[in-house]
This record gives C-alpha cells, sequence and structure tokens, in this order.
C-alpha cells in the first residue's frame, strides 16, 4: 500500500530545504513511504477508552525557577558560524 | 451602512462594515528567558544574551520557567479565558534565519487559555491565548541578513481577539484596554517602542451581504498606526470591492500586507513561494503540565479587580461621571487604588477625583513619576481636600498647600501654618471687598444684573485681589451672590 507520492517527497524535502536530484528523490520516495507505512502499523491497535498521550514520559510539571544564568560570550555564541559580521551572525539575504 | 465616530467627535458614514481581529503579543515580564536561563534585559549588545538552548544548539534541552507559566495563567484568567486541566507544547516547524532551531516552541492544540473575553467596555471575544518563544531580531544589509538572537527564546503570551472589532478607533481602544490591563496585573510592561507589546490586525469589510478577503497587516508598532492603519485598509479595500468583483472572501487566500508610516500606505508584503505549512507536532523535549482548580484560584486572586469591574464600581459606589471613571482608569490600577483612599479621607469623592486627574495627573507627567513613587499620599491629600472645605481656601491656597505638601512630609494642617495661610472669613471684611470690586467693575455687575450669570465669576476674581487671595471662598460666594441679588 502506497501512502506518500513522488511530488509530496519533493515538497516534504523543499519544506525541510534538501535539494534532491530527480535520481534520488525515485530512490527516497519508496523508501519514505515505507518508513511510513511501517509506523501505521500503530493505527491497527485499538485504541478505544484509552486517553491521547502528548509525552512518552510519564513525567509532568518540570520547571525551573525564573533565576539568570551566564550566558556564552558573544565570540563563544559565534564560534560555529559559518559567517558573521561583527558581533552578528551573518547569512545570505533573507526575504522580509 | 456604518456609523461611526471620528477622532474630532462627530459621525462619519461609511458605505460599508470594518470587521477587525487583533493577534497581540505581550513579553512576559519575567528576568529570564522562556526555556533558558539567558537574561530578557532590553537593549544587550548583539549575541551577548544567549546559550546552547536559545542557540539550538545539538543536544540542549529547554526547561520551563515557572514565573513565566505564572504570568500567562494570570493573563488568562484576567481575560476570563477557559483554562484546561492540562496544557502541552507544540514544534511549529519553519526555516528562517531568526529561528536557529528551525522550529518555534508555541503551543497548537491544548493552549493554556481557551475562549475569553475582555471588556471594552462593549465585549470583545477572545479565541485563545498560548505561550511561546520569540525569534530572533534580523537586520538586512546589502545581500547579507545579521542575526542577533539575544529576543530568540524570550516569552511570549500570543493573544488571538475574535474579529469583533468595528472600527479602526474601537480596534485603537482594544489594544490600548489591554496593554493596560497587561501592566496592571503586573504581566507585561507593554512598552511598544521595545517590542514588548506587538500586534497584528485582520482586517477586512462587509458590503450588503459581501465581504472582501482577510488581510493580514504587520509592523504596527504604536497604537495611533494601528487606528491608521486600519482605517486606510478598509478604504483600500472598498475601492478595490467596487471595480473588481474577483475581490471577494474565499475567492483570493488571505494576504499579509505591512505599514508603511512615513507614506501612510498598506502595501503588500513579498509572499513566500508555498502556502504556510508547519507541521505541527508535540515537542518532545518538553513534558505536559497540569494545571489544578487551585491554580486557578490563586491566579484569579492574583488578578483582583478587573477594569470592568472598577470601571461599575467607581460609578456605582462614588457615583462618578462616565467621563470622570474614564480619565481616572486611564491613569491605571494604581490610581484607582490611590483614589479609594484619598475619598475614604475627605469623604468628597468628585472632589479627590478632580485633585487625582488634575493636578496629581500633572504633577506626575511634569516630574515622570509614577503614582506609587508620589511622595504625596493618598491620605495626605485627603487631608488637604477636608482642609480645603473646612477652612475655606482659596483655590490658589489650596494649590499652594498642595506644592508644600508634595516638596514635605507635613499633614494639611501643618503645611498651611507653615505657609502662614490666612483666611479671611469675617463677613464685615468680606462684604467691604465685595462692595469695592462691585464699584470698581460697574459694567461686570450690570451684565449680571442682565441675566450674565458667568459675569460673577470675573467679580469674584476681583474680590480675591482685594483679599489678596485670602477670602474665604464659600463665604465670599455667598456674600457676593447677596449683594448682586440686593440690587435687582
Ligand atoms: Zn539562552
Amino acid at each position: 500500500m502506497s501512502t506518500l507520492n513522488r511530488e509530496q517527497v519533493a515538497r516534504i524535502a523543499h519544506l525541510a530545504r534538501l535539494e534532491l536530484t530527480p535520481a534520488e528523490l525515485d530512490g527516497l520516495t519508496p523508501q519514505l513511504d515505507a518508513i511510513v507505512d511501517y509506523v501505521q502499523r500503530l493505527s491497527a491497535v485499538d485504541t478505544t477508552d484509552i486517553e491521547p498521550l502528548a509525552h512518552a514520559l510519564d513525567v509532568i510539571d518540570a520547571f525551573r525557577e525564573d533565576e539568570p544564568v551566564r550566558s556564552l560570550a558573544v565570540e563563544q555564541a559565534l564560534a560555529n558560524s559559518p559567517g558573521r559580521r561583527g558581533p552578528c551572525f551573518s547569512v545570505p539575504a533573507a526575504l522580509e | 451602512m456604518s456609523v461611526v465616530t471620528s477622532r474630532f467627535g462627530e459621525a462619519m458614514t461609511t458605505p460599508y462594515e470594518t470587521i477587525i481581529g487583533l493577534e497581540v503579543h505581550v513579553q512576559l515580564q519575567t528576568r529570564t528567558k522562556l526555556f533558558c536561563g539567558c537574561p530578557t534585559t532590553f537593549g544587550l549588545p548583539p549575541n551577548s544574551a544567549t546559550c546552547p538552548v536559545c542557540l539550538g544548539l545539538p543536544g540542549a534541552l529547554p526547561v520551563l520557567n515557572r514565573h513565566a507559566f505564572q504570568l500567562a495563567l494570570r493573563a488568562a484568567a484576567a481575560l476570563n479565558c477557559q483554562i484546561p486541566q492540562r496544557t502541552k507544547w507544540d514544534r511549529k516547524n519553519y526555516f528562517y534565519p531568526d529561528l536557529p532551531k528551525g522550529y518555534q516552541i508555541s503551543q497548537y492544540d491544548q493552549p493554556l487559555g481557551g475562549e475569553g473575553y475582555l471588556d471594552i467596555p462593549r465585549r470583545i471575544g477572545i479565541i485563545r491565548a498560548h505561550l511561546e518563544e520569540d525569534a530572533g531580531k534580523l537586520t538586512h544589509e546589502g545581500n547579507l541578513t545579521l542575526v542577533d538572537l539575544n529576543r530568540a527564546g524570550m516569552p511570549l503570551l500570543e493573544i488571538v481577539g475574535k474579529p469583533e472589532l468595528t472600527s479602526p478607533e474601537e480596534a485603537k481602544i482594544y489594544l490600548e484596554e489591554m496593554a493596560g490591563l497587561m501592566r496592571d496585573i503586573g504581566v507585561s510592561d507593554c512598552r511598544m517602542e521595545e517590542g514588548s507589546l506587538r500586534c497584528d490586525a485582520n482586517v477586512n469589510i462587509r458590503v450588503g451581504d459581501e465581504v472582501t478577503p482577510i488581510v493580514e497587516i504587520k509592523n504596527l508598532n504604536s497604537f495611533r498606526f494601528l487606528e491608521r492603519a486600519v482605517r486606510y485598509e478598509a478604504s483600500r479595500q472598498y475601492e478595490r470591492f467596487q471595480r473588481d468583483s474577483s475581490f471577494r472572501f474565499g475567492k483570493v487566500p488571505k494576504q499579509t500586507w505591512g505599514w508603511d508610516e512615513v507614506a501612510g500606505v498598506t502595501r503588500p508584503q513579498r509572499e513566500k513561494e508555498e502556502a504556510a505549512d508547519y507541521r505541527y507536532f508535540p515537542d518532545p523535549d518538553l513534558v505536559p503540565i497540569r494545571i489544578s482548580p487551585e491554580q486557578v484560584a490563586a491566579a484569579r486572586a492574583e488578578v483582583g479587580e478587573l477594569p470592568s469591574q472598577a470601571r461599575e464600581r467607581l460609578a456605582s459606589q462614588y457615583g462618578l461621571s462616565s467621563y470622570d471613571v474614564g480619565v481616572l482608569m486611564g491613569m491605571g490600577r494604581t490610581a484607582i487604588a490611590y483614589f479609594d483612599r484619598a475619598s475614604a479621607a475627605c469623604g468628597d469623592s468628585k472632589t479627590a477625583c478632580n485633585w487625582i486627574t488634575n493636578q496629581v495627573a500633572a504633577v506626575l507627567k511634569e516630574t515622570n513619576t509614577t503614582l506609587d513613587a508620589f511622595a504625596l499620599s493618598a491620605e495626605r491629600l485627603g487631608g488637604l481636600i477636608a482642609a480645603q472645605k473646612r477652612i475655606g481656601l482659596s483655590r490658589q491656597q489650596a494649590l499652594d498647600v498642595f506644592a508644600k505638601m508634595i516638596a514635605e512630609p507635613l499633614d494639611a494642617d501643618a503645611a498651611i501654618s507653615a505657609l502662614g495661610v490666612t483666611v479671611v472669613s469675617d463677613d464685615s471684611a468680606i462684604v467691604e471687598a465685595v462692595r469695592r470690586a462691585m464699584a470698581a467693575n460697574p459694567k461686570a455687575v450690570s451684565d449680571y444684573r442682565k441675566g450674565k450669570k458667568a459675569a460673577a465669576n470675573s467679580l469674584k476674581g476681583a474680590v480675591m485681589k482685594e483679599l489678596r487671595g485670602a477670602g474665604r471662598a464659600d463665604v465670599v460666594d455667598r456674600v457676593l451672590q447677596t449683594e448682586l441679588e440686593r440690587h435687582e
């Protein structure tokens, strides 16, 4: 059973800013489709009367207090950036 | 057809109805960001308030700021929102340089605040209120975009209003009321110039049975811009509606426009090539939050008296006019408490209200102080009002005493004797002064006797001058009237 087609995979790739060649798209479409099909086996489980789960951990209410901690130095913050100008990260112009 | 009132007060008729819904973002008054301990201080050097969490570095894990959550809960309570027993976090996915993780942590299907309302005083519905983190700040410079991530991760509450506002003026009032409420309950300082209050407006118009497509206007960073932008946009849509029959709701997708304050026009913003597809899903890094009935009750208690309740109480308890109530409430919640105490101290609420909305407001403005830091307590002001009435201080004398009491921590009687204020209340002296003033101003006297009752005011001024400002005001009024009526 096929769930995803080539156009959908191309669109998902675009949303994730992945540039795929036609050959890659041909190869990835059946693979991604197989993954989705595999996950869909979960729908076979009868979940009547079972509360929806928002999180896998049985933990709720994890908080921290509103106390400042030391931030990174500007140089540290920018250390891994491929581009910078002064104290700012720089990237190719983005549209408004 | 729709009748709206212009800012000059006259009714203006437009051939369409304007439909406005506002999305308001307020930045919560916390010391640290929503999910990390970086400071929220405004105006820090670029990228000096960042850490692995708000930079979205691999492996960094967000933990919710308890105070931010409490403030959001308080805001939801103040907006009469339905509050669920559980709320959770979702990722809103999109790629943009202001968003280092590639997603914004927000709330999708289980917001902390459900349906609610704000009385302005007309009741305006709220669709939802949810917590989310702010994005970074971008500056465009030639072929580069510069990124400052100090703002990334700041705690925001997004309040989505129903499209129930019907004029640009009403939209402005709604935003002002919203900001006043959030300030009053300590949720946000709502400084538009610092970005801690932001507003987008969804605008369309109805002409007869037909409705135009919704346009979202961004960048409304002052109350005045909001009013101007909405008015401009509505008239632009009407013009387009008349010449383009395809400009109808449902035929054109919702568009995003920006307000250009310099040109005074709205302009289309460049559309991203694909429709928004945020692929929301629950954030696995954050656990859900349970909200107990006790927490909701505590949040409601923190809110205290809502503006709508205060408005009603000031009118019913003190008999203040709606104008006085409006001016007093415009000074914020502290002014209401100050007024309550001053009224109790002097027993004359109308006079107390006048003093607060005129003299006190003027001094606060001149000295750029808030009522919390004002040197004259409500009780001492009440004492001054009572003394003014008891002794019969003239207006000028009362103002002198007022200034003295601001400068020094004296009660009214001490300030009066320190200034050496004397009040002439001796009838014969006042009768003498009244007669001299009348003899010197025959025109005012004959005007008065011809029915121009206002002429009494100038005569009263002349009498006070005769008495060097020390005449007891109520005695002067009485004697002056007797003398004027005597020869009629
Ligand atoms: Zn941080």
